[in-house]
């Protein structure tokens, strides 16, 4: 009996912290894992500035969809656009505003090239992955590193085994330059992959990589960078070979030239202009145009409205994201001031 | 007189409510009952919960589900033969591994081993079943997989690569290298139990063997061991049954690929591992829901493994009955 009113105490003191937590949160977001770190900088950054206090669960992409679809968060968070039926369950009202640029990288392990950067073309990828180039002494591999000594070694293929926003990125850049790939593999956060290992997350394929000489694989770009990963440089519909930086990928968002009427669902994969890095993507937060709640909409709207601002946009550079560029910024914002807050635009 | 008087006055409650309807043991009885029917009902529910997330998958694939090989989210086709494949093998290279080095080890201590060796080894081994098996996943990755590669793959590629079990490119992520961790995820069980099962043969069945003449070890083979076989028999099956739903290491270090390869060297995939690889992202429902239908193929896998262990143990143990007759 004596324990009793201590037990008491201890759950009152629970029930007292997790009605704060819940009270504070002003918003509540669920999504992909990719942007976490920015997001987590934002939301802290913003709840310092104004007081708005966003909590955010980085769970997957898909889980923010499901998510946002059921009404469980003020706002989703993912690496792929919602598709067509997806859009029709929440009864059309969603927005998707682009956040962030991202990239995903060619990484291997070569040791044999020394610090010398592989080059790859989009037919040369597409031809590694669905296993018809088996040997890094292969004539297509040679002909586009003339300046590397290319083992005879098998060609190990990495790649991811679970869904993932980076898999779809990836998969859309080969369907896009291989009808072969459209119509064996397709498009999709998981496909059936020809060959190659599969590695959980970012982290699994790199480790993979990492260890096993002659691996080839694929991550993101941020994460290749914070790991200093060896990657390769990719020759884009210009001809031109591209490393995969910071600017080359906001370069490739301002080539893909949207129409002032865009809803941003759109693939920037093989984007044409010359500077342009052709593997990449926005990711996106997915808000309803029209939110029923006064108080909620106007926050989050204020929260958009900052997010794409100068501000906000550098210190996602500083974090290694690539920002998004200035027309496309600028389209996003007139999309934000549109959004409908319990019927009307404010 | 006085004394054994009061005695009987001291006893006559207590045994009163042994034959009455005491309410507080009335209250023990169906709590306990409660207990008793909530594990069963609680896996009735389980079953059911699965039949109805995997309903959506049943429909379109039905049994055909076990034999088919394709897995292809875009295409909305699942197969999961080949994670019932990598299942049942991966286990059974574990066991392969397991079984003679545990046994032995067992034996030894109970037999043969000093007795100031017997406490530190079984305390170090029984360790084992303690570390979580994430770390095993990543001891796997960093320490394992580079030694196998090296060294056990790279002979047994270069050496018998034309047999078709060690042929192809060796990545190191492998069905044998998931069967060499689950090895040593499950050896601590079957260590710790037959090792308990041998202590407990009685003394009077080694000393009637080398009263008549018998060495240690033919002691040891003849009377210690086959007395313990149903226990022996029971500590392999709690070994196999860890090994089939190990989840986390087998993830790090099998590959995860839904192919039927011919090659130990190749990579494979089973049921529990695809699972949590897949379920977070799985964005349709058909995806969604045929990955609840693994769940309730690898439930059935399992019932069925541990039946047919349990009719194996019965086997065992009537043969030893039938055996001590003989003797």
């Amino acid at each position: 009996m004596r324990i009793f009113p201590l037990m008491g105490a201890v759950a009152a003191g629970l029930v007292v912290t997790t009605a704060e937590i819940v009270g504070q949160a002003n918003l509540n977001g669920a999504g992909a894992t990719f942007p976490n770190p920015i997001y987590t900088k934002w939301f802290d950054g913003y709840a310092k500035r104004t007081g708005v206090k966003i909590n955010y669960q980085s769970i997957s992409s898909g889980g923010g969809i499901r998510q946002f679809t059921q009404g469980t968060v003020d706002f989703g968070a993912s690496d792929g656009p919602m598709t067509d039926t997806q859009i029709a369950a929440v009864q059309g009202n969603v927005a998707h505003i682009p956040t962030v640029l991202g990239a995903v990288v060619l990484t291997y392990n070569l040791p044999g090239a020394g610090t010398a950067k592989l080059k790859l073309d989009g037919p040369t990828i597409v031809d590694i992955f669905l296993g018809k180039i088996t040997k890094w002494n292969d004539s297509r591999l040679a002909a586009l590193n003339p300046g590397i000594k290319l083992p005879a070694s098998d060609l190990l293929v990495v790649r991811r085994s679970d869904g993932s926003g980076t898999t779809y990125v990836f998969v859309d850049y080969l369907a896009k330059v291989s009808a072969e790939w459209r119509s064996r593999v397709g498009v999709n956060t998981a496909v059936n992959w020809p060959v190659g290992l599969g590695g959980k997350g970012n982290e699994g394929v790199t480790q993979q990589v990492k260890q096993l000489e002659g691996s080839i694989g694929y991550v993101e770009l941020v994460y290749a960078l914070a790991n200093k990963l060896s990657y390769a440089s990719v020759i884009n519909p210009a001809g031109k070979p591209v490393d995969p930086t910071l600017e080359a990928v906001t370069a490739a968002a301002a080539s893909a030239k949207l129409p002032a009427t865009t809803d941003f669902r759109v693939s920037i994969t093989n984007a044409p202009g010359a500077q342009a890095y052709p593997i990449a993507s926005f990711t996106w937060l997915l808000v309803k145009a029209d939110n029923g709640d006064a108080t909620k909409g106007k926050q989050l709207k204020d929260f958009l409205v900052w997010m794409v601002g100068a501000e906000a946009q550098k210190m996602a550079a500083d974090l290694g994201y690539a920002p998004l560029p200035g027309d496309v910024s600028g389209l996003v914002t007139e999309r934000i001031k549109a959004l409908k807050v319990a019927g009307r635009v404010t | 007189m006085a004394g054994p008087e009061s005695r009987r006055v001291d006893i006559a409650p207590v045994s009163a409510p042994l034959t009455g309807r005491n309410p507080g043991d009335l209250l023990f009885k169906s709590v306990l009952t409660l207990a008793a029917v909530a594990v069963p009902l609680l896996l009735g529910f389980l079953v059911y919960e699965l039949y109805l997330g995997s309903e959506l998958a049943i429909d379109r694939f039905g049994l055909a589900f076990v034999r088919t090989s394709t897995w292809d989210p875009v295409a909305e086709e699942f197969g999961a033969w080949p994670l019932i494949f990598g299942t049942l093998l991966s286990a059974t290279i574990a066991l392969a591994i397991a079984v003679p080095l545990s046994l032995g080890v067992a034996i030894y201590l109970t037999e043969f081993s000093p007795n100031w060796l017997r406490q530190p080894v079984s305390f170090v081994i029984e360790l084992l079943a303690a570390i979580p098996s994430v770390v095993y996943g990543l001891w796997g990755i960093f320490v394992l997989i580079p030694f196998l590669r090296t060294t056990v793959f790279k002979f047994l590629h270069a050496k018998l690569g034309f047999l078709p079990i060690f042929s192809g490119p060796v990545y190191g992520n492998s069905m044998l290298a998931a069967g060499i961790i689950l090895a040593i995820m499950v050896m601590p069980y079957i260590m710790s139990v037959s090792r308990e099962v041998l202590l407990a043969v009685p003394a009077s069945q080694r000393e009637a063997a080398l009263g008549l003449g018998a060495t240690r070890w033919e002691a040891a083979w003849t009377a210690v061991v086959p007395y313990a076989r149903s226990g022996i028999v029971g500590a392999v099956i709690l070994g196999l049954g860890r090994a089939l739903g190990e989840t986390m290491a087998v993830t790090m270090l099998i590959g995860n690929r839904h192919e039927v390869a011919a090659s130990l060297l190749a990579p494979g995939y089973t049921m529990a591992a695809v699972i949590a690889n897949e379920f977070t992202e799985a964005a349709s429902d058909i995806h969604y829901a045929a990955l609840t239908y693994v769940a309730l193929v690898l439930f059935g896998v399992t019932v069925i493994v541990n039946a047919g262990a349990r009719l194996l143990i019965w086997r065992v143990s009537r043969g030893q009955v039938e055996g001590g007759r003989g003797v």
